[in-house]
Order: C-alpha cells, then structure tokens, then sequence
C-alpha cells in the first residue's frame, strides 16, 4: 500500500516535471522573442522592416548594419556610446563598492564620537534615490562645471546605502578574534583592511559589482538630463535620442543594432563574474 | 628573556568590576596558568597582558618596563585564541609569516623561521594549504607556529585546545610543555580545565570572580588551598565540604573540607560521619563511592578501584586523618588548623 503511493508520488512528480519544464521553456520563448525580433532587424535593409510582412529570419546586412551603427550610429557613433556607458558603470559600480567597505569597515571596527548619527545618515540616504533628489542634485552638478562630463555622470549616483548595509552585515559575521590576530601580528588598521578583510569579501564584491555594473548600466533618467552634447550619451539613453522627431525617417536597422549592442555588456559581465560567483561559493571559507 | 609583572591590575567595563586587582611576578621562562570557572575574568586578565584590551588601574611590565600604553605589536607578545584565528584565505605559510612581513624581515629570513617553525609542530607537509583544508589539530598547530615564527618574549594562550576532542587535547597538552620548556619563552596560558592547569604550570592563578584567590606551583595549591573556592576547584572529584556542628572537634562556624581520596570507608558507629551509599560509580582504577549523610549532606569517598565496592543502600562510616582536614572561615578563607 504505502509502497503504491510511493510510486503514484513519484510518477505524479515526474509528470510534474515535464510540465514546469515545458512552462518554462514557453515563458523563455515569450521574453525571447521581442529580442529575436530585434535582432533580426539589426540584420536585414531598412526596406524590408518597413513593408510588412516583417521578417522572422535573420538577413544579410549584419556586417553593415552593425558597422554603421559603431562608426557612425545616428547622432553619435555608437561605440562612442558604448564607451561612455562603460566608464559610467564601472565608475558607479566600483566607486561605490570603494566608498561602502571603507564606510561599512569605519562603523564596524571603529568606535568613534557620532558612530550612531553617521550609521543612521547613512541609513537615511536609502530613501532619497536619484530620482527624488534630482532636481537638487542638476543644480549642484551644474554649479561645478560638470554636466557632460564623465565625473557628473558618476558621483552623484555612487552615495549609497545599499552596499555599505552588505557589507556591514559580512563584517560583523567575521570574529574579532581575526583583527586580534592582525592587531598582534602588527597589522594597522588599513592594513587589516587591505590584507585580510578585503580578500574575505571578494565574492561579496563580485556579487556586489554584477548588480551595480547593471544598476549603472541601465541608468536613464540622468544621464538624460546631463548630457546635451551627444558624444556624452550613454548607450541606454542614446537609443531614445535615435529616434527621429518630425518627418525624418527611423533608420531602423541601425536602432536595433544598437539596441542588442547595449545588451551585451551586461550579459559578458553576469556570465564572466558567475564563474567567480560559484567559485567563491565551492570554496566558502569565513 | 622576560620576565612579567602585574601590579594591581583591574579592569571594569563600564560600571562593572571585572578583575579586582591582580599582583604576580613572572620570571624568565616560567609557564603560568590562569585558571578558574567561566566568567572569571581569565581571557580579560590575559587580553590586558595582550594589550588588547585597555587596564583600568595597575600596571603591566614586561622585562621591568610599562606598556600599559603599548600597542600589542609593540609589547613582543605572542597569542594563541580558542578558535585559532587563522586567515582562512592565506595558505599555512601566509598565516606563520604574515607578522615577519608586516616587520619587513628579509624574505630568506621569513622563510627561513617559517620552515623551522614547521618543522619543530610536524606541518611541513601543509605549507601551501589553506586553513580550511587542515584537521582542527593542524589548525591547532598553525597557530601556534604562528607564535613561534615571531620569537616574541611571551607567549599568550586563551583556551588553545578546548575546540578539541578529548585525546587530541591531551597530546597537544604535552607538545605545548614539551614546546615551552625546549623554547624557554615565558607563557600565560588560560583555562578552565583543571587537569590542564595541573599538568602545564610551573605555577598556577586560581581566579574566582576577578580575584586571584590563590597563586602557587600545581601540588602546592592542591595540597594546601587558602580558600574554600580552591579547595573546591583544584582537585577531581571535588572536595567535600561540611558544616563544622557535623563534624566533632571541628572550631565552630567554619566550613570543614575532606578530599575524597584522603577518605575512607569503614563500618557504621566508627566513622567520623555516618550515611548511606547512594550509588558507586566504578572507574576501573578507581571507585568513587557517593554517600548520603545523616544530615542529609552529599559526600564522596574515592577508594582504589581494587577494593570491593559497598552496595546502594549499605549503612557506613567515613574516616579520615585529622591532619588532612582542611577549615574554611565564613569568609571562605582557610583558618590554620591549631
Ligand atoms: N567587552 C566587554 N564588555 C563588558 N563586559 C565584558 C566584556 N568582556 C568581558 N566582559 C565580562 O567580564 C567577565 C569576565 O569575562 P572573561 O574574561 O571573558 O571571562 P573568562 O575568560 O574567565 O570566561 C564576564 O562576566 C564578562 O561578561
Ligand atoms: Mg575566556
């Protein structure tokens, strides 16, 4: 009897099985197909998007849709773009990792006058993102000279509580007992820091950059508003600066050429940085 | 070479008294034990001498000269925590040379050190792994290579084996003596383990409550404790303790103290108490005889395992020799015995 039931259980699971997976697959072909769609446009002549039937399959002109796209894009060349881009992410991405360790390792190990003010200013950042600061925070970049810039892209989005909350956390699962050790071995404070408590936070840290790479990657909004000379567009704002405004035509093509190159750099960065990810979690060590 | 002296050292935490004013003198090469129960403020006294933590009054010297004010870096010290505090992303041979390299000693030298010190604790073997890839032994081990490469004037211990099992402590407890005595180096090493004190120290501290209750050499304390705590702590199974109405000739109000292996058993109405055996429990080389006395007082009699045990229930007299029982004043502390 309990053995029958065990098998229905299992035969029942393995049924199951089958059915996630084919949901599965029907919601990957569903996300998929919008960026198939644009990556047969970005192969195919600007005729061919634009009298209906629209094609399914991939065309010839990929060398010269992609070529186009690079060298000469439609206000700026896209790898101008691209490059823009990329410095903003890396700059928001590493620049914030920088600033929460040394703000997170400053609360955790230090008991300094005002700890408790400054952890909960801290705090207090969280509820103000860009978004909701914006307007202030045009003025100030303004003030200083830094609108179309690469540091007025950067700084004003790397505050952020977010990180320094993390790593707070990982600090504190790390026992004292270890700055003991470093502290009789020695080691000064920065030391410590550089030595030891950097290296016990790398997978945090990659783990860390994947989200902020993207978060910098995928910014819109401000760049929008501080960058009026387009070789300073990013790439993700640049797209919408493509399309035309009055009776210009849309050169398609070029548009969704583009669009899948600013795909890229996030995808490189999550598979690149995963390995590194299980490579962190196999080797778990504290 | 050094030699170590605490003069009234205290420390409170905030309103809170810890230790209540500490005074030893260590001289050059001694191996010194600070034991007592948990809480007694052992890890606060040793981390005071460490420099890590701060001293409230009092004063720590080393080779004659003050360093309350000193950075532990800067007192040549050495310590070895409880749970090892090995850098888990260094390799063994990181973690034993990462204090040369921080005093930028010449790298051959750093090797040099790194591979005597190896060699003396058996982890030659082990150089280029990581903590993690190590027994807790081994790990044990590191640690204390760690101490070692530095040729600090003293070594601290803070429970260094009690994340062992029970055989592997009491090896490691013979390569620490056996470690300290070829190097010579003066050592504070604190525990909670009785037996461990006993065996390691050349002189032993009885903390009780952040009060050094009685400092000498191992037989010494066990033979002559000056407080009812001691005589309690030092000595497995702990010694019996009566109120003096019960036993006859005892000077009244104090607390009288009986070993159980200075007790014997005899028959009923020849004994200077009287009970019933509660239960045994036998050892093999020794039994230890539990008791219910008349006044309803637990006592133990421990007698060679040789002997024929007394059954549960069986009506006894306990014996022992005047000149081993022991008086406790009401303020705990032991009165001469005219
Ligand atoms: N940083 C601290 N702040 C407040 N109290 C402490 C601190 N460290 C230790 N204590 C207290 O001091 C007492 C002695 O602690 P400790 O020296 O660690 O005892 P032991 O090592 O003998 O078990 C304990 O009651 C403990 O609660
Ligand atoms: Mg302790």
């Amino acid at each position: 009897m309990a053995g029958r039931e065990q098998h229905g259980m299992v035969q029942k699971r393995g049924v199951g099985h089958w059915f996630t997976h084919l949901g599965l697959i029907i919601g990957v072909l569903i996300i998929f197909f919008p960026i198939w769609l644009a990556f047969v446009a970005s192969t195919v002549t600007q005729p061919e998007i634009v009298h209906p039937p629209m094609p399914l399959w991939p065309g010839d002109q990929f060398f010269n849709n992609y070529r186009d796209a690079l060298v000469s894009g439609v206000n700026a060349p896209v790898a101008k773009m691209l490059l823009n881009s990329f410095v903003m992410a890396m700059g928001i991405a590493l620049g914030k990792i920088l600033i929460s360790l040394l703000s997170a390792f400053a609360i955790v190990y230090f008991r300094f006058p005002g700890r408790k003010v400054f952890f909960w200013l801290i705090f207090l950042t969280l509820m103000l993102p860009v978004e909701v600061r914006i307007v202030p925070t045009y003025e100030v970049v303004a003030g200083f000279g830094m609108l179309n810039s690469y540091s007025g892209l950067i700084f004003p989005l790397i505050a952020s509580a977010t990180a320094t909350f993390l790593f707070r956390q990982f600090f504190m699962t790390v026992p004292d007992e270890l700055a003991e050790a470093a502290r009789v071995d020695g080691a000064r404070p920065m030391r410590f820091f550089w030595d030891i408590l950097l290296p016990m936070s790398r997978t945090n840290i990659a783990a860390l950059f994947v989200i902020l790479f993207i978060y910098g990657w995928n910014q819109y909004l401000w760049p929008l508003l501080i960058t009026t000379d387009p070789s300073m567009n990013t790439i993700v704002m640049g797209i919408k600066q493509m399309f035309p405004s009055g009776d210009d035509i849309a050169d398609w093509p070029v548009i969704m050429a583009t669009s899948i190159l600013a795909m890229l750099p996030p995808i490189i960065v999550v598979i690149s940085m995963q390995k590194l990810f299980i490579r962190g979690l196999v080797d778990s060590e504290k | 070479m050094a030699t170590v002296k605490l003069s009234n050292l205290k420390k409170s935490f905030g309103k809170t008294d810890v230790i209540h004013g500490v005074d030893i003198d260590i001289s050059d090469g001694e191996f010194i034990v600070i034991v007592g129960p948990s809480g007694c403020g052992k890890s606060t006294l040793l981390r005071m001498v460490a420099g890590l933590e701060t001293v409230t009054s009092g004063e720590v010297q080393i080779n004659g000269a003050g360093v309350n004010e000193m950075e532990p870096m800067d007192r040549n010290i050495a310590m070895v925590f409880q749970n090892y505090a090995l850098y888990p992303h260094m390799k063994v041979f990181d973690n034993m040379a990462y204090g040369l390299k921080i005093a930028k000693t010449p790298k051959a030298e750093i090797a040099e050190r790194v591979q005597s010190a190896a060699k003396l604790l058996q982890l030659e073997e082990y150089l280029m792994r990581k903590p993690r890839e190590l027994s807790g032994g081994q790990r044990q081990r590191v640690a204390m290579g760690r101490a070692i490469v530095r040729k600090p004037d003293v070594f601290l211990f803070d429970e260094p084996l009690s994340n062992l099992d029970a055989k592997l402590r009491v090896q490691m407890r013979l390569e620490i003596k056996q470690l300290q005595r070829s190097l010579g180096v003066t050592s504070l090493y604190v525990t909670h383990d009785q037996v461990e004190a006993m065996t390691l120290a050349d002189r032993m501290i009885v903390m009780n409550g952040g009060i050094a209750d009685q400092i000498g050499a191992p037989l010494e304390v066990y033979a002559n404790p000056q407080t009812e705590f001691v005589a309690g702590f030092i000595g497995s199974p702990a010694t019996n303790f009566l109120p003096a109405a019960l036993v006859s000739g005892a000077p009244a109000g104090t607390t009288v103290g009986v070993r159980p292996e200075h007790a014997t058993l005899t028959t009923p109405d020849h004994g200077l108490v009287e009970g019933q055996v509660s239960y045994s429990e036998a050892l093999g080389s020794e039994t230890l005889v539990h008791l219910r006395l008349s006044s309803d007082a637990a006592f133990t009699v421990r007698q060679n395992g040789m002997e024929p045990a007394p059954e549960e229930g069986h009506a006894c007299g306990v014996l022992w020799n005047s000149s081993d029982q022991m008086h406790f004043g009401a303020d705990g502390r032991r009165i001469a015995t005219p």
